[in-house]
């Protein structure tokens, strides 16, 4: 397998918390715009995992390759700068700032620097041009001048895919974005995502199965920190070994 | 467009006080007589302070930079003043200012590149310490005075070609001296913070892990925030000096951080217009109680703790929330 299939990919990724291995030796590829799916049980090590591939934690050993290069290490911010996009799990809005300064922020981060001190920042077209067109995509384009503490809570999950889209990542890492929404949320923001995975790569950790398998098309099952299981969607989907950690003996919840 | 923008009636209602204020001169030698030239002094310090405060503002209310030694620049600013003058004559205010503004940007560059790495309770441990270590370094040498202070004997000149433009000496000139720079600062302030740098140093003090995620490195911008206060604090510091014509190391110590942090958290952090307040609350009361007992500080912290029961978000947000309602029902 050469180097060029994969946009990003993790080789023998490893994290350990004192005693606790949390990610080991996880071996995944990610194609270039393809919907992947990273799935498991609660404590698999999505989190640690998603966290790893975009600097948010530093490995204890192995690789993450960007298009062949080794990002291992990098700290978030210039991860972020690399294309690399991501949301978060839980709700991590600027609930002081509006709909479009939150994704104006975001789309700031492009600059070259931030470093600029008296122009105010509205007056950056090409920044409010990013900022205004994330917000479309994200379907928040009426609310743009709410507060975005005052949304309602899928509306806050829907910024902050804004926010991520804002940023002009190559690839987005989306850390659970149907996490605690209601069914008619849910719907909506599967809409969204399924049109995202046709533009972007797309890296997706959730638990809602059907979101998952209404979205990806590759899947990748994580237990215990390692990886189980990884390739396309029916293949996974009729592997023993997933059916025995997700169904085996019932005594995983989650 | 910016969401830290003051209410309209607000604005009416500060503009109103600062009117007030800026005709002290007219009304209060009418109203207060005697003690006119005393009040005079005191409002003058007071501007002084706010500045001070402002600075601060911008680091606890905004970076989110809880530091206990923010003193330690405005005392640098003030030393600066008082060792670069010559000993009989004025120095130059065009010198002098800039290099003791520079002076304490420059010591801000340094103690914020090593503390800015610490977060939380660590950082204020650390600014205490650096401001300490500024406390004692001019406590114990015998350069400025040591611990007895220094003086200003001569108050800077402010000239053009050899014309003066503005006289220091006058009670009168330096109140809106003060004044001056009170508005300017704030002014400055406000555009620094609808400006990028501004909009990020915001939301770093709100959520500094999504900041580093959408892709600024947070430490970068916390340092320029740090540079950026000390620098105004060296500011207030100098026109200090020139106003009380002294310095002394207590200018540099704990005690004054903590008093400028009171006052940002009782006028609002945040708000840049609270601190100015807390400012203003903080010494009036303390002039107003010292004058009517011996035993001022029992009044003074009884206040203290009722604004901050009553008012968690300060006067400020007091403030704020009247300009929105007013804004609501209109």
């Amino acid at each position: 397998m050469s180097q060029s299939d994969f946009i990003l990919e993790t080789r023998a990724l490893t994290k350990v918390f004192g005693g606790l291995v949390a990610n080991s030796e996880v071996t995944i590829g990610f194609r270039e715009r393809q919907a992947h799916a990273v799935i498991g049980p609660n404590g698999a090590g999505k989190s640690t995992f998603v966290n790893l591939l975009t600097g948010h934690l530093t490995p204890s050993g192995g690789q993450v390759l960007l298009k062949g290069a080794n990002i291992a290490g990098f700290p978030a911010h210039k991860v972020s700068r690399l294309g690399i996009g991501r949301s978060y799990q839980k709700t991590n809005v600027f609930p002081s700032f509006t709909c479009f300064e939150n994704t104006r922020l975001a789309a700031q981060s492009r600059l070259a620097t931030s470093m600029r001190f008296f122009r105010p920042a509205c007056s950056y077209k090409a920044v409010s041009e990013q900022a205004g067109c994330a917000l479309e995509a994200a379907g928040l384009g009426p609310k743009a001048s709410r507060m975005a503490g005052a949304l309602s809570y899928g509306e806050q999950r829907q910024l902050e895919i804004a926010m991520v889209l804002a940023t002009a990542p190559e690839i987005l890492v989306l850390d659970e974005p149907l996490a605690g929404m209601g069914k008619e949320e849910s719907e909506k923001m599967v809409g969204l995502l399924k049109g995202l995975a046709r533009d972007y790569t797309l890296i997706l950790v959730e638990h809602d199965m059907d979101a998952v398998f209404a979205i990806a098309e590759v899947l990748s099952v994580m237990v215990n920190g390692t990886l189980l299981e990884s390739g396309p969607l029916e293949q996974v989907r009729a592997s023993r070994a997933v059916q025995d950690a997700y169904l085996g003996d019932g005594a995983e919840a989650y | 467009m910016i969401s830290t923008s003051v209410p309209k009636r607000l604005a009416i209602l500060l503009l109103a006080v600062l009117t007030v204020l800026a005709l002290f001169p007219v009304w209060g030698k009418l109203v207060f007589a005697a003690k006119f030239a005393f009040l005079m002094q005191k409002l003058t310090g007071i501007m002084i302070l706010a500045i001070l405060a402002m600075s601060l503002d911008l680091l606890v209310g905004m970076a989110g930079l809880v530091s206990f030694g923010h003193a330690a620049f405005f005392g640098l600013g003030g030393y600066m003043l008082a060792m670069l003058s010559p000993q009989y004559e004025a120095a130059n205010l065009w010198l002098v200012l800039p290099a003791a503004v520079a002076t304490s940007a420059l010591a801000a560059t340094v103690v914020g590149f090593l503390s800015i790495r610490s977060s939380g309770i660590y950082f204020i441990m650390v600014t205490l310490a650096f401001g300490q270590m500024g406390f004692y370094f001019f406590n114990d040498s015998k350069a400025a005075g040591g611990s007895d202070g220094a003086y200003v004997h001569v108050k800077p000149a402010v000239e053009a070609f050899g014309v003066t433009l503005l006289d220091l000496d006058q009670k009168l000139t330096f109140f809106y001296v003060a004044l001056g720079a009170m508005v300017a600062v704030y002014a400055f302030l406000k555009v620094l913070l609808a400006s990028p740098f501004g909009r990020v140093v915001s939301a770093i003090g709100v959520n500094e892990n999504r900041v580093q995620g959408l892709g600024f490195n947070p430490r970068a911008y916390k340092l320029a925030a740090f540079v950026i206060a000390g620098g105004v604090a060296g500011l207030a510091g100098f026109l200090a000096a020139s106003q009380y014509g002294f310095v002394n190391p207590a200018m540099l110590g704990w005690h004054q951080s903590g008093h400028v942090l009171v006052m940002v958290i009782l006028g609002g952090m945040g708000t840049l217009f609270g601190p100015v307040l807390g400012a203003f609350i903080l010494e009036l009361a303390h002039f107003a109680f010292e004058s009517m007992t011996d035993h001022w500080l029992l009044p003074m912290g009884a206040l203290i703790i009722a604004i901050v029961l009553l008012l968690p978000k300060g006067v400020a947000g007091l403030l704020l929330q009247w300009g929105k309602d007013k804004e609501d029902a209109t």
